[in-house]
């Protein structure tokens, strides 16, 4: 592989870094940070783009970070689902540096908003690249650091309280992770994911195998807001602005759905049966409280905080499933989910700086007022509810229809009366903030300071993309089928990391 | 020693756990500290434990003389050591913040953003 393709892997970590590197050394200048927030983001996009297509093209990507040669060094992996979570970050990162422009202001920004902003997309790329299990836990930490800072950003009691939550229950979670790897570390001498994977066949004590998998289970479960983990994700992701609640909405617990389809394919795929029953469960579940807790709130960003955790319960469904046609749901799922909920956070923003309020009742008269942005509402939000011809339409469409093959009649039914739930609560929404007229006394803002025009462009932006999942899905769903193939067939990927004559010599070794 | 390790390590679990189930967002972070430190020592203990050989490779070798402790462990140890000394100096400032804001370190008087 050429140099070039070498660093191709490589460079959607270091672009946001160097980006935030450059944005402290011109600490002083919010202009150059911001320019340096909208083209470092508009770079790694493209940089994301180039790699997706050319990991499509050569199935497997792998760069041996200082030319230590897997399993010795830290290998960087570049599969479909890697590339495509890294696409995805670069259009939200770029979706969120350009509503920044209008939404965050100069207080946020002295205080490093846009360094802080580009260290977080560094440390979700490298979580979705590295192949290193212990480079994983270092990646979800430096995300980690970056979301505190950026959560409590702003200093208010509401953030406060919400960020205790929030730090306790992830800590809580990279220590349980650290505690599976310090296990899996001295049950197979190796963190190399690939490496592990081929070892882990080996092993003799499947009951200790099946504790470090339920561990790896609940701490990623923390992550990705899954039943019965997600009380920090109500708590606080409606407490910062806006911008990071859309970048955290969108990017954050995707990071531990990620994770989840990343190790319960590759590495803990001996006792299927057992592992994926209880993840049918907990996605079951998490679907079903995210809903009905979506119900009893009249918050906006509270409605939507919920949803995120009855969606990320289908993702979840996806792979508990296991069958090829769900996976690719699972994936179809992810990539809908990213661009809807991100957008519907963005909208939420700009209905606040419109009317001045969060509360459901404070708000109305939108439709009346503003009748762009109300349809543009409608987009993600029928999407959300997956009704056709939207992108979520297709998403849950793969992924009931796995669960049909394989009759898991329970599931289905669940999975169907959620997007009923989920219709309820958008058009709650719709008849709370848009239709009904403006309550007498609200929605009276002072004039904004700033202008609010770029928070035009992403929120457009991301209702057309949904928009054109919907319509022209079929290379999306080549490419979650592609990935889907690559995920369950594990040799693929740990020959291409390991090389197949290392893999041959292990076999021999065996025999 | 296994055995006095093991032992070591779930009595610091516990007790991390009992300090984070207390109201006190003080002891809370204490709980913290107990539970990396708890970790630490699992990553330390799993990868074996072997007294006095390191992992030196003499003159002339390729690979050290007979059994020696893993070195890996233990450079994994050293970066989650660092991480964790990072991650809880900013635990130890928003508690401080947050007591300064809330006006009491009872997690009790915090529930204004739950449901």
């Amino acid at each position: 592989m050429s140099a070039y393709m070498n660093a191709l892997v490589a460079l959607p970590v270091i672009l946001p870094l160097l980006a935030g590197a450059l944005s402290l050394a011109f600490w002083r200048s919010t202009a150059a940070q911001k320019l340096l927030g909208v083209f470092g983001t508009l770079a790694l996009l493209v940089v994301s783009v180039h790699l997706l297509f050319e990991t499509w093209e050569h199935d497997h990507l792998v760069m041996h970070m200082g030319s230590w040669h897997a399993p010795f060094g830290i290998v960087l992996v570049s599969d479909m689902l890697s590339a495509i979570m890294v696409v995805l970050t670069g259009i939200i990162g770029l979706a969120t540096a350009v509503y920044s422009l209008s939404d965050i202001g100069t207080r946020h920004e002295r205080f490093g908003y846009y360094p802080l902003f580009h260290l977080l997309l560094a440390g979700v790329n490298g979580a979705f690249l590295t192949g290193d299990i212990f480079n994983l836990y270092v990646w979800f930490e430096v995300m980690l650091v970056a979301s505190f800072a950026l959560l409590i950003l702003g200093g208010e009691r509401a953030q406060m309280e919400g960020a205790i939550k929030y730090v306790t229950l992830n800590l809580v979670s990279s220590m349980l992770f650290l505690t599976a790897i310090g296990l899996l570390y001295g049950l197979t001498g190796t963190l190399n994911m690939a490496d592990i994977a081929v070892r882990l066949a080996e092993v003799e004590d499947t009951g200790l195998v099946t504790v470090i998998a339920m561990l790896f289970m609940v701490s990623f479960g923390i992550k990705a807001a899954a039943f019965p983990f997600f009380f920090w994700l109500p708590a606080s992701y409606h407490t910062p602005k806006v911008a990071v609640s859309a970048l955290f909405a969108g990017m954050l617990t995707k990071v531990g759905v990620y994770a989840l389809y990343r190790v319960f394919t590759l590495i803990f795929n001996q006792d299927v049966d057992y592992t994926h029953e209880i993840l049918l469960w907990v996605a079951m579940l998490t679907m079903l409280t995210g809903v009905l807790g979506a119900a009893a709130q009249f918050e906006f960003r509270r409605i939507l905080s919920f949803h995120i955790i009855s969606q990320i319960g289908y993702m979840i469904l996806g792979l508990a499933l296991f069958t090829p046609l769900a996976i690719v749901g699972g994936v179809f799922y992810i990539m809908h989910h990213i661009i809807v909920k991100a957008n519907l956070f963005l909208i939420s923003g700009l209905t606040y700086q419109l009317k001045g309020s969060h509360e459901l009742k404070e708000l109305g008269g939108l439709y009346r007022s503003h009748p762009m942005l109300a349809v543009l509402f409608m987009v993600p939000a029928l999407s959300l509810a997956g009704l056709p011809p939207l992108s979520g339409f297709f998403a849950k469409f793969i992924i009931i229809r796995a669960g049909i093959e394989v009759e898991a009649w329970l599931a289905v039914a669940v999975a169907l009366v959620v997007g009923l739930l989920t219709l309820y609560s958008m058009v709650k929404i719709w008849n709370e903030v848009f239709w009904k007229a403006q309550p007498a006394g609200f929605g009276q803002t002072a004039t904004p300071a700033r202008s609010l025009f770029w928070m035009w462009p992403p929120i457009v932006g991301l209702a057309l993309m949904t928009v054109m999942i919907g319509l022209y899905g079929q290379p999306i769903f080549e490419m979650a089928e592609l990935s889907a193939e690559q995920l369950l067939d594990t040799s693929r990927y740990i020959e291409a990391v390991l090389g197949a004559d290392y893999v041959e010599s292990l076999q021999e070794m065996r025999r | 020693m296994e055995v006095v390790m093991a032992l070591v390590i779930g009595f610091l679990y516990a007790a991390a756990l009992y300090m984070m189930l207390r109201r006190s967002i003080v002891k809370l972070v204490i709980g913290l500290v107990l539970l990396s430190n708890a970790a630490n020592l699992l990553i330390f203990t799993a990868a074996g434990l072997v007294r006095g050989a390191p992992p030196l490779i003499y003159p002339g070798d390729l690979v050290p003389p007979g059994v020696s402790a893993d070195p890996l462990a233990q450079a994994l140890i050293l970066t989650a050591i660092v991480i964790g000394f990072g991650v809880l100096a900013f635990a130890v400032v928003l508690i401080h913040r947050a007591y300064e804001v809330v006006g009491a370190d009872d997690m009790d008087q915090m529930k204004d953003t739950d449901t």
